[in-house]
């Protein structure tokens, strides 16, 4: 009976999971600052951030293995803030698995089904276990798996409940980089296959922005940015989602003039152009911006031919401090008067022989690919440095 | 395998045998004091016992190896009663402790939080008091006059108990009832402490997994918390029940002639009655009785298919 109530909802477009106004608070720790979310039914929703920013604590109170100190829960129209985990239809596949030691592989899977009273489970569970690809491997203990093979028994025994909305609590992390990026891709196939709602807590800015089709960056338990992943990495708006997703170069410069969608901005002896679209900083004349180029949207020309570069190119100058061949592209640190430590990727396309440490040089970019951050910020947040510290976080926790 | 086929042609294989050579009877010798002392503590007196139990004689003219076998069947004839007593008193002692105990270890494994160590401790506490003394404690405990015995006359629970045949009159002292208890009590911190130990490792996250997937508490219990907390049910049973249904001082002290179990038997034949033959056959059908018994559980509970 409850099954297939379940199954119409699911029908239905029930799967909407909306958080509003929920926090968690252990004693004077805020685990999560009270936060909102809508996860559109059917979507790859991923919760991206360093350990300990509270990710996995939403994740659970989407679960109801946490019970949130302040907010709701919403699947679909149905608020489900005072349910047990038992009465959600939400599965979780779980950071280590917790695949059941003491029954096979088949008897982990049929585990939801049997406990909601559904008696011929063979046909469904066989049908999942091929879904998954371990038809063969039924009547074995979780023990006798490999990483990569328990994984999918855990999907298994979450999807074959046919949740609303399935969790999934860093469900890669203890498998080598290989096979992660073979079960990123099985876990994107089975999503498209089953159309089920996915959240997938990581901390592998990678794993997030190949799989999810929206990404929230969370740090110290609040949403720093939500979007597509190619939004966030195009036009981040803090330092901390700026440095967290890849590697970003920051200019600190003065608002000089505003006009037609631009602003002109005054660094070092340079202008540097902002498309007013990308910037989310406050701009009073005079004010203070961070400017913002991801390190691969930058040429760079050897002093000697300035000449050659077009006009209308934001354009700083510097010395090359350090440089490494990594194969497909050379990677340079250019020390300028505007910032040290300028970082710079170069394709191996045309190799000038001329870019050697020492050599003085102008590091040129189209202002479309220009971002405008607040100054009043931290230029390390979400720099691996940061990061660090909040492992450490983890290990207390 | 890759480095082992690869290995000889790098090194050649004499220069590897020696220091293998030298290793080789490192294990042996690290076992030898606790052969040692199993063969003079353990196999000799067993051994001894053995050829004791076969012999007849008497205490004035000294025993001889008869291969007399018909002590066995004597001994066994004449006590049975004590033997299915020992079982059955046993048995309840460890059904009893188990009752009490899994709550206790379940809590202390998830529940206990900052007071774990301090219960732990509680647990084990009575060990530093001798068996004997706190076995006599339970003696005033259970008193004839004393508070526990009035409250239970005042509430009739001894009319019940008596009816089934567990006490006798008004008292509890003197009575199947008072040996069990004692049992129960003395056993219980075996029971406790495998129980502990095997649910202690029990990933609380199953937990979760089982009330993610629609399990209820209760069902949550049943299906996974019991059964992965068998192997410290198994041990936990048999910790208690083979010593319990060896022991003669809680019917000694808390019991009666009515009570007498197979050890207050083999007890007063060799200390006693001096009949030592009979003593040995005793304690050999004592022995192979549990052994039996044990077997059969731990095939049965099947403990082997959860480690």
């Amino acid at each position: 009976m409850k099954t297939t109530k379940d199954t119409t909802t699911a029908g239905n477009g029930g799967g909407d999971v909306r958080l509003t106004g929920i926090s968690k608070t252990y004693g004077s720790f805020t685990a999560v600052h009270p936060l909102d979310l809508t996860v559109p039914q059917g979507s790859f929703f991923a919760l991206l951030g360093a350990s300990g920013c509270g990710k996995t604590t939403t994740l659970r109170m989407i679960a109801g293995l946490e019970e949130p100190t302040a907010g709701t829960v919403h699947l679909g129209d149905q608020d489900v803030t005072a349910l047990p985990p038992y009465k959600r239809p939400v599965n979780t596949v779980f950071q280590s698995y917790a695949l059941f030691p003491h029954l096979d592989i088949f008897e982990n899977v049929a585990f939801g089904l049997r406990r909601r009273g559904i008696r011929s489970v063979k046909k469904q569970v066989e049908e999942m276990l091929e879904l998954v690809q371990l038809g063969e491997q039924a009547r074995k203990k979780p023990h006798q798996l490999s990483g990569g093979q328990q994984q999918r028994v855990a999907v298994a025994r979450a999807l074959i409940n046919h949740p609303r909305v399935l969790l999934l609590d860093e469900p890669l992390g203890a498998l080598d980089l290989k096979l992660r990026r073979q079960m990123q891709l099985e876990l994107k196939r089975i999503q498209t296959e089953v159309g089920i709602t996915f959240v997938h807590v990581t901390h592998d800015q990678e794993e997030a922005m190949t799989m999810a089709d929206t990404v929230a960056v969370m740090n110290a338990g609040r949403v720093e940015q939500l979007g597509p992943p190619t939004e966030l990495y195009e036009n981040p708006r803090t330092t901390f989602v700026a440095n967290f997703l890849g590697t970003s170069n920051f200019i600190e410069a003065e608002v000089d003039t505003r006009s037609g969608g631009e602003i002109v901005l005054k660094a070092g002896g340079g202008k540097l152009v902002l498309p007013e679209a990308r910037n989310s900083a406050p701009t009073t004349t005079g004010g203070k911006v961070l400017v913002g180029v991801r390190p691969e949207k930058i040429s760079l020309t050897h002093a000697d031919d300035a000449g050659g570069i077009p006009d209308g190119r934001n354009r700083i100058t510097g010395r090359i401090a350090d440089s490494s061949f990594i194969g497909v592209s050379t990677q340079f640190v250019v020390d300028s008067p505007v910032c040290t430590d300028f970082e710079v990727y170069v394709q191996n396309i045309d190799r000038d022989a001329r870019l050697v440490p020492g050599a003085e040089v102008v590091l040129h970019w189209n202002p479309a690919h220009t971002f405008g951050l607040d100054a009043a910020q931290s230029l390390l947040a979400g720099t691996v440095n940061s990061a660090g510290v909040e492992t450490v976080e983890e290990e207390v926790a | 395998m890759a480095t082992a086929t690869e290995a000889p042609p790098l090194a050649p294989a004499p220069e590897k045998e020696p220091p293998r050579r030298r290793g080789r009877w490192t294990p042996y010798w690290l076992l030898l004091p606790g052969l040692l002392w199993l063969v003079v503590f353990f196999a000799l007196p067993v051994i001894y016992q053995a050829s004791t139990s076969v012999q007849t004689g008497s205490l004035e003219e000294g025993y001889k190896v008869t291969w007399h076998f018909a002590t066995y069947w004597d001994a066994l004839s004449e006590y049975w009663p004590q033997f299915v007593r020992s079982v059955l008193y046993a048995a309840s002692a460890t059904v009893l402790c188990l009752l009490l105990g899994y709550p206790l270890a379940y809590l202390i494994a998830f529940r206990a939080g900052r007071w774990r160590n301090l219960i732990m401790i509680l647990v084990i506490a009575p060990f530093f008091t001798s068996f004997l003394i706190r076995t006599l404690a339970w003696k005033t405990i259970l008193a004839d006059s004393g508070p526990v015995v009035d409250v239970l006359n005042t509430l009739h629970v001894l009319d019940v108990t008596a009816w089934l045949g567990w006490t006798a009159g008004d008292r509890v002292l003197a009575t199947p009832l008072a040996v069990v208890c004692g049992l129960t009590y003395n056993f219980l911190p075996f029971m406790i402490l495998p129980l502990y130990t095997s649910l202690e490792r029990i990933d609380p996250r199953l937990h979760e997994a089982a009330n993610d997937l629609y399990a209820k508490p209760s069902t949550t219990f049943r299906r996974v918390t019991f059964p992965l907390s068998m192997p410290g049910v198994v041990s936990g049973t048999l910790l208690t029940f083979i010593p319990a249904s060896g022991d003669y001082i809680n019917s000694d002290l808390l019991g009666s002639t009515e009570t007498r179990m197979a050890g207050n038997v083999i007890q007063s034949q060799f200390l006693r009655i001096l009949d030592y033959p009979t003593a040995a056959a005793l304690s050999f059908i004592l022995m192979a009785a549990i052994l039996v018994m044990v077997t059969l559980y731990i095939r049965k509970s099947g403990t082997e298919d959860l480690v």
